[in-house]
């Protein structure tokens, strides 16, 4: 599955989750971080982590 | 509520503004200038107060124009690239990751992370977080999140390269995230701990 970048492994997943909050990723690159996600508990509860500091970071002005 | 009264109450923000300013400019002075100028298109538009949001809410939001007015003042002035790239690189949380590029160091289970935004405590922790952070990573930060700048008025504002600006994002995300979980989310305790 090399060919689809499935090698992907965490520490560029989480490179990319972040990249995310600041530009639409390439198809395939947006592809390969939801298939990864939904089968790694860490980096799903790490995106989720990267949403909360974003609503977190607009709530602490108001 | 009366003009003085009002003024008395927008006083009572000060402080506050300050902070967010100084965070923001890393520079006192700049930032004791925009408060100001935010304080007197306040008081002198009182009226535009209509109390649907907090006081507090509504002064943040006259200062955030006012930030952003400031650094496209500035323009003249970028951060240097060198000031950035002293500050850290892409591999610097490496550390978290085993050589095959998985977690060695997972995120921990932060439980119910909404239920923080509803208290003071876990926003004095943030900031306690953002100040810890290299400056200019913080600045950054700020601009992207806090002032929500979009990233090619950031890139342009600052003279640095799209790559640039995710990479200084991710290592300011990173520390964030580890600042946090330590100092509010460690151990299920949801107590703030700042050191």
């Amino acid at each position: 599955m090399s060919w689809l970048g499935l090698k992907h492994h965490c520490k560029d997943i989480t490179r990319l989750v972040s990249q995310s909050q600041d530009a639409p990723l390439p198809w395939l690159q947006r592809l390969r971080v939801r298939v990864h996600l939904s089968m790694c508990a860490a980096c799903a509860r790490f995106e989720a982590q990267m949403r909360f500091l974003r609503e977190a970071a607009r709530r602490y002005k108001a | 509520m009366d003009a003085s009264a009002f003024a008395a109450e927008i006083e009572t923000h000060r402080r506050y503004l300050m902070r967010v300013a100084q965070l923001q400019l890393r520079d006192r002075d700049a930032a004791q200038d925009v408060v100001q100028d935010t304080l007197v298109a306040a008081l002198s538009g009182a009226d535009g107060f209509d109390g649907r949001s907090s006081l507090k809410t509504w002064l943040t939001g006259i200062l955030k124009h006012k930030i952003v007015d400031a650094i496209r003042r500035k323009k003249r002035a970028p951060v240097p690239l060198s000031a950035l790239d002293d500050e850290g690189t892409i591999d610097d949380f490496d550390a978290l990751f085993r050589s095959d590029g998985r977690w060695d160091a997972p995120p921990a289970d932060w439980g119910d992370p909404e239920a923080a935004l509803n208290q003071r405590q876990f926003f004095d922790v943030m900031e306690f977080c953002l100040e810890k952070l290299p400056p200019q990573t913080g600045r950054v930060f700020m601009m992207r999140e806090v002032m929500e700048l979009e990233t090619d008025e950031i890139c342009k504002e600052l003279a640095i390269t799209a790559n640039n600006l995710w990479v200084i994002l991710y290592r300011a995300r990173m520390a964030l995230r580890v600042c946090l979980e330590q100092h509010w989310f460690a151990g299920g305790a949801r107590r703030p701990t700042p050191a």
